[in-house]
């Protein structure tokens, strides 16, 4: 082939691969309208979602790398990486460190729904540390940070080094990781039965009919404060307690078995040997657990949205932030909540970027 | 264990037998302390209206033969009166692509930072793991203000892009983690006449990567599925969008006690999570302690 031809072909190339590239976004374009349009018959809707999509991004990365692929070849060695990484980054930049930077300097402003920001200084945060209601959302949210992960890790301790010993350890395991697989909103379902009080006949609920077996009243525990917040957080230690018996599970395996039995052969009890052999050892476990557990917890929206909506003196951080941001409208106070909330998770971000840099 | 091995092999001493009996009810204990909130759900889901209201689960287990006990009624009441039939198959028409998408994206991502040389690839590479943690509440409110403004606010696009954005800082550390490990020599070898850094990721890293992204697809398919805070702002409550977990909080909310209407929801909302579960149980493991850390 001689040089004009291929200059030729590679024209033609570039132009087919632009020529998709509008194709694409026309396409785009168009879908998006038609999945806008709520009178297009679902079926329909479903199956062209799902094919833009899914296919979509995959059309996206081939046409881009075509498109760099028809470049001379000093130019393409530079773009192909870019090829990669470009989605990914704009993602990135787009949904998480934009809209974070804009929520901490919405936090400094008196700002509300159909309003502007004003006033700017840091009322907002004053107000978290001071208004009566917001107190109890912290003290709510400090009694979380220390009950779920407290029990569900000395729970979850107990039970790995109890089923380490037993025949049928994995499906034991398997029944206690069980919840780890229901959603937050079928938790509280299942656990607002456990906690009904019906108002007439009998009680339906477990602990209500256990508590009148035993010659009691029936109790509303969702409105028993302070004590309702401890029911909560029952429910949040039944889904995470799994997570924690796994991992500790596999690290208490990790004990050498030599080292017990020097400590059981130098006289140790049982329980000696679990706090003076078994707990140091799998420490760094236990941190990791915690730290996870906390971080999760910091966060816990769904159980009280479905339980009380923050009734009854039931109120926590992410809830209150979320009835100030998308039910009263008031901007400024919602986002100061969530800045709090992510200054709450920045050690544990500084300390992974730290390890990598060590690494 | 060694010696446990030694042990079977001579005969146990009494108190030996009591302390095994001992321990073995103790785990059945905690198994049946964890397993019964799911089974009265489960069990109270096939009882008739009338037999919820009058009598607690545990009686429909004693006497499991009463006569118009059972029923599969309060599903079909549920599935079809209810919606949630509509919000199951929006469920899976938000997860799956929510699923898909982040994965694709973060798979091209790690193998670019994995195995291309680029300016700032150090720099992009700390960013995803310091934007691992960080929590998605900081982005909600300029997030959904810019939806919006154009018009994403109840589209299925708009969600898949929003999962997608808060999934992949993990998905992508992740996939690096599994990608950066592939022997170098594996790569160069396939390095014949014509392969791109394209066709290489797409004929040898993606299918080498199968465990890691089979792993982190159950971890973010269950996010995804069991997410109500995501989906109520970026999705919102109308029946016709709802997936399963705002529908299932709207029931709360509407029949707060009609329990015939809620448990059966409830159950309607776990099966694909515990179908996953089961069927798939050592990923399901795997990629739930790889999504632990996700912001």
């Amino acid at each position: 082939m001689s040089d004009a031809v291929i200059q030729k072909n590679r024209t033609v190339q570039v132009l087919l691969s632009l020529a998709v590239a509008v194709v694409l976004v026309v396409v785009f374009a168009w879908s998006f309208h038609f999945m806008r349009a709520a009178t297009a018959p679902r079926l329909l809707i479903a199956v062209v979602a799902m094919v833009v999509g899914v296919g979509g991004i995959w059309a996206l990365f081939l046409t881009a790398d075509h498109l760099v692929a028809q470049m001379p070849v000093k130019l393409r060695e530079i773009l192909r990486p870019y090829v990669f990484i470009t989605p990914a980054f704009l993602v990135l930049l787009v949904y998480i460190i934009y809209p974070t930077i804009r929520t901490v300097y919405i936090s400094f402003f008196d700002f509300t729904r159909g309003g502007t920001p004003q006033n700017f200084g840091l009322q907002n945060y004053v107000r978290a540390f001071t208004d009566p209601a917001l107190l109890i959302a912290l003290r709510n949210n400090l009694l979380w940070l220390i009950f779920v992960p407290l029990f569900s890790v000395s729970i979850g301790l107990v039970i790995a080094v109890l089923v380490d010993r037993i025949r049928w350890e994995k499906i034991a395991k398997s029944l206690i990781f069980l919840p780890m697989a229901i959603s937050f909103v079928g938790a509280s379902v299942i656990w607002r039965f456990i906690y009904y009080r019906a108002p007439f006949g009998a009680q339906i609920g477990l602990l209500n009919a256990i508590v009148v077996a035993m010659g009691g009243d029936p109790v509303g525990w969702l409105r028993l404060e302070p004590w309702n917040n401890f029911f909560l957080i029952v429910i949040m230690v039944w889904l995470q307690t799994g997570f924690a018996m796994v991992i500790l599970s596999s690290a208490v395996k990790g004990v050498p078995g030599s080292l017990l039995e020097a400590a059981r052969i130098d006289g140790a009890g049982e329980f000696r040997v679990f706090f003076q052999v078994i707990i140091p050892f799998i420490s760094g476990a236990i941190l990791t657990v915690t730290t996870t557990i906390v971080i999760l917890v910091l966060k816990v929206f769904d159980v009280v949205f479905v339980m009380t909506s923050g009734r009854f003196n039931t109120e926590v951080l992410a809830n209150m932030m979320y009835n100030q941001m998308f039910i009263q409208g008031t901007y400024g106070r919602g986002a100061a909540l969530a800045v709090i909330i992510f200054i709450a998770v920045t050690p544990v971000m500084i300390h992974n970027i730290r390890k990598l840099n060590k690494a | 264990m060694a010696d446990s091995l030694v042990i079977q092999k001579r005969k146990l001493r009494p108190e030996e037998i009591t302390s095994k009996v001992l321990l073995n009810l103790s785990v059945v204990a905690i198994v049946v302390i964890w397993t019964i909130p799911t089974f009265g759900l489960l069990i109270s889901s096939f009882r008739t209206p009338e037999a919820i209201n009058s009598t607690g689960w545990w009686t429909a287990v004693f006497h499991p033969f009463s006569q118009g006990f059972w029923t599969l009624g309060n599903y079909l009441r549920v599935l079809t009166e209810d919606q949630m039939g509509t919000a199951f198959a929006n469920s899976l028409l938000v997860t799956i692509p929510a699923t898909v998408i982040p994965i694709t994206i973060a798979a091209f991502a790690a193998y670019g930072l994995a195995w291309m040389n680029f300016l700032g690839r150090r720099l992009l590479f700390i960013l995803v793991v310091g934007l691992m943690v960080v929590p998605l509440q900081t982005s909600l409110l300029p997030l959904f203000r810019l939806y919006n403004d154009t018009g994403l606010a109840g589209t299925y696009l708009g969600i898949w892009l929003a999962h997608t954005g808060f999934g992949l800082p993990l998905a992508t550390y992740l996939l690096y983690g599994y990608i950066s490990q592939i022997p170098r020599e594996l790569i160069e070898a396939s390095e014949v006449d014509g392969t791109t850094p394209m066709t290489k990721f797409i004929y040898l890293v993606l299918p080498v990567s199968v465990p890691a992204i089979a792993s982190f697809a159950i971890f973010q398919f269950l996010w995804v599925w069991n997410d109500l805070l995501v989906a109520l702002i970026f999705l919102g409550t109308r029946v016709d969008v709802a997936v399963v977990t705002t529908r299932l909080s709207e029931l709360v909310g509407s029949r707060g006690q009609a329990w015939y209407v809620l448990t059966a929801g409830a159950f309607l909302s776990m099966i694909m999570p515990l179908i996953v579960f089961f069927a798939l149980q050592r990923y399901f493991v795997r990629g739930m302690m790889a999504g632990s850390v996700k912001g």
